[in-house]
């Protein structure tokens, strides 16, 4: 008549899926991170705009990062004394825009932008561009074009490849007389943004910023896209690397110029940037917002009710300790319960200085509840006289405490003070019952199993772990339902039955 | 200081806790019937329909006024028991075995006077002593009297039978006798002397005290081996009716042996203990195994003893 124990597996089974899947998930979306003290390294990028003020009205426009392949923007700000700053977008693109009525002499504007660098995913297709207008080249530099733009057609088959020979023709280190034709008037891009266009191929220039810890007055590096197979791809024209490097960020996506300023000339940008290292909690916590999948972040509550359930949400892996200890190892404890509550206590109070005082404090309260028997109470009237004298207790040992400069361990607050006042009353009914070892076998069980629950909470992964991904919370259930039916024996059983070592085979 | 191996345990066959708890007490003991095994009063009341013998009840005192006014309830008994209905494992039972006036002798020879009776009561009542610390009520009976046949065994109690009764059929059984150690009291854990008895015969099959075998009782030097449970069908039939009286699956019953009255039902336990394999120096879960392949179960409790002793002989 055995039951069926595959329902229980089974249960357990989706619980771990369902904890480990909902983990992965909202780590990857969330970007919260699995371990405790993790860090990230975050830059902080800033754009230095100046240029001389005619005395007039200003306009500064200056194009900013969008969603650069690689990074995500965490933060941007401007800083620019006396300027009106907004964010304009228009078509997916981003500009920033200063304005003021009258400014006059040199002028200096401010753009900061902290981005941190994150997987880079596979590049979006894009709507094909129009087909881009015809190129004019000088007489004699037309020949040569076409020269060139017939010999890299003939070596390759796609926009691509075309691109990569192209470069590879215009990069040579001997280039042809062609090519260099064309780059004594053109710059290396521009000649191959011509080449490009005039093979039908659209393109877009674009700039990138080289990232390296604490450069100042940086510029751009100039970068072509290519229009390729329903993709933009980008190439490093210097390289002919279409693959980017990691600290690359792209600031600039084709569009209308880099920077635009009416009312001012001799304009110019720059940039400089650090690398700053932040615990990635806190990353992760600054890019959240309350929808979809953080709606039901217990980071959103109010600091007070976040703390409860940071309690709270130990709460488990506690009761997986207990079970695990009176059912594997088969400790006895006070009550099934009661080590976990001890065990919150020492939270509170830290474990030596709460072991010491709970210790203390339990067997004076027994030495007092023993005088309290001869009295004659009703058991409420002893019970609620014992709580009184467990507060008295407290204070003087607090005091006393303070007295001698160790004012630190004993935080004793109200929740802890009913544990123990309960804890003095049972383990005195217990004494009066089975003897004084049995209380040092129940206490000391207790206090063995509240240790291990208070070393487990306080270690900073299950800290971290429960409360930042509450649903992992659903193992440990899924741990206490497989020890829940286990049949085998008890640790302490393999000692208590050892007589029968010498039985008969 | 020797550990044994699980699987040496396994092949003796010896119950661990989790396995009892899984596999026999919740699955053949139903929760709703528990009530009627922790509460004394109501197995007594329920014994007495079955007409299952028990020790005679004087009066309940259910309140606790009720306990101010004692000494008019007590006129005219000389010795009797107070224990409390929820109580577990013989905690809060009080034996008076003499009484002059108002003072009140214990079995050890301790005085109790009628102010200390009275505390005794109040603590019952608050539920000091019950299974969860509710509310209780003391009851008060008859002093069992110590059979001539246990003369010599038994310090400063009265010995008792546990029989653990599985589907009706008793499957393994042991004498539990009080000791100077155990106060007493016949908790083997606390220093009693558990004699392992053949289910066949009633006789003695090994002794042990604090899990090690004797050979004599520690305080009167009787030969232990010598014990043999007089009457001792009627006694497994005693506990084989328990079955029908409470349909718990799977019970230890506590039984004494009273010299005018012969054996009486003193408690039920839906949580039965481990020791009694200590004490018979075997494991219970064959027995356990055999009766839970049988296909059908015999209706009479006669005959369901009859198949247990040529069973479970030895």
């Amino acid at each position: 008549m055995k039951m069926s124990r595959t329902p229980v597996y089974l249960i357990a089974l989706v619980l771990v899926i369902i904890a480990c899947s909902l983990a992965v998930l909202r780590h990857a979306r969330l970007d919260i991170p699995f371990f405790p003290g993790q860090q990230r390294s975050l830059w902080l990028v800033e754009a230095r705009v100046d240029f001389h003020a005619e005395g007039g009205e200003v306009t500064v426009s200056l194009d900013i990062p969008d969603s650069p392949p690689g990074f995500r923007v965490i933060m941007e700000q401007a800083a620019s004394p006396g300027y009106g700053f907004s964010i304009i977008e228009s078509n997916g693109d981003r500009r920033g825009e200063w304005t003021i009525r009258s400014a006059s002499g040199p002028q200096t504007l401010y753009y900061k932008a902290q981005v941190v660098a994150v997987e880079r995913s596979g590049e979006d297709s894009a709507d094909p561009p129009p087909p881009p207008a015809g190129v004019f080249w000088d007489e004699p530099q037309a020949t040569a074009a076409d020269h060139l733009l017939a010999r890299a057609l003939a070596t390759s088959s796609t926009p691509e490849s075309l691109a990569r020979e192209l470069i590879k023709l215009l990069t040579a280190a001997d280039p042809g007389q062609n090519a260099a034709l064309l780059l004594s008037t053109h710059s290396l891009v521009e000649a191959l943004d011509m080449l490009l266009r005039q093979a039908g191929v659209p393109t877009r220039l674009s700039r990138g910023l080289v990232l390296e810890d604490a450069r100042r007055r940086q510029q751009l590096v100039p970068l072509i896209e290519v229009y390729s197979r329903e993709r933009w791809v980008l190439f490093d024209p210097a390289t002919g690397s279409q693959e980017l490097p990691r600290n690359l960020l792209l600031w600039y996506q084709g569009g209308r110029g880099l920077l635009d300023v009416e009312g001012g000339s001799r304009s110019g940008v720059s940039f400089s940037m650090i690398e700053q290292t932040v615990p990635a909690l806190e990353l992760a916590r600054a890019q959240m917002s309350p929808t979809g999948f953080a709606f039901f972040d217990i980071q959103h509550l109010p600091i007070e009710e976040q703390s409860m359930f940071k309690m709270l949400l130990l709460l488990p892996v506690a009761a997986l300790v207990v079970v695990f200890m009176r059912i594997l190892v088969g400790l006895r404890t006070s009550g099934t319960f009661m080590p976990i509550l001890i065990a919150l206590a020492f939270i509170q109070t830290s474990l030596l200085p709460g072991l010491v005082s709970f210790v203390a404090i339990v067997a004076l309260g027994l030495l007092i509840r023993a005088y309290l028997s001869r009295l004659n109470l009703l058991l409420v009237a002893r019970i609620a006289v014992l709580v009184v004298v467990v507060v008295f207790i407290i204070c003087f040992f607090s005091v006393l405490g303070y007295r001698i400069g160790l004012n630190t361990g004993m935080t004793i607050t109200f929740f802890p003070m009913i544990i123990i006042a309960w804890t003095i009353e049972r383990m005195s009914i217990l004494w009066e019952e089975e003897g004084y070892r049995e209380v040092l076998i129940q206490g000391g069980g207790s206090l063995i199993v509240a240790v291990f629950a208070y070393a487990l909470m306080k270690w900073p992964l299950i800290n971290h772990l429960s409360f930042n991904f509450p649903e992992l919370n659903l193992i440990p259930l899924a741990l206490i339902l497989l020890v829940g039916q286990y049949g085998g024996y008890r640790l302490t059983e393999l000692w208590r039955f050892r007589a029968f070592e010498d039985h008969a085979p | 200081m020797k550990w044994i191996s699980p699987a040496r345990l396994q092949n003796l066959g010896i119950q661990g806790m989790n396995r009892r708890n899984l596999d026999f007490i919740g699955r053949y003991n139903e929760r709703r019937l528990y009530p009627l095994v922790d509460d004394k009063l109501k197995t007594k009341i329920l014994a007495n329909q079955y007409a299952v013998p028990v020790a005679q009840l004087h009066f309940v005192v259910r309140h606790q006024h009720e306990v101010r006014h004692i000494e008019g309830r007590l006129e005219g008994l000389q010795g009797f028991a107070v224990k409390p209905a929820k109580g577990s494992g013989g905690k809060g039972i009080l034996i008076v075995s003499e009484r002059s006036g108002d003072t009140f002798v214990k079995p050890s020879g301790n005085c109790l006077g009628l102010d200390d009776l009275r505390r005794h009561l109040s603590n019952i009542l608050a539920g000091l002593y019950s299974l969860s610390g509710v509310p209780d009520v003391a009851i008060v009976e008859d002093l069992i009297e110590l059979d001539d046949c246990f003369q010599g065994y038994s310090h400063e109690g009265i010995p008792d039978l546990r029989v653990i009764v599985f589907r009706g059929y008793p499957v393994m059984a042991m004498l539990r006798l009080a000791t100077h150690a155990s106060d007493g009291k016949a908790n083997l854990h606390q220093g009693a002397v558990g004699v392992g008895l053949d289910i066949a015969t009633g006789r003695c099959l090994n002794a042990v005290q604090f899990h090690r075998p004797v050979q004599v009782h520690p305080d009167t030097g009787q030969k232990l081996k010598d014990i043999h449970v007089p009457d001792w069908p009627s006694i497994l039939v005693l506990a084989a009716r328990c079955y029908e009286m409470t349909g718990l699956g799977y019970m230890g019953t506590d039984i004494v042996i009273d010299r005018s009255r012969g054996p009486l039902l003193l408690e039920l336990n839906a949580r039965p203990g481990l020791a009694i394999q200590i004490a018979n120096n075997q494991g219970i879960l064959p027995r356990l195994e055999h009766i839970e392949s049988l296909a059908g179960l015999r209706p009479e409790p006669e005959a369901r003893v009859r198949y247990a002793m040529e069973t479970f002989s030895g």
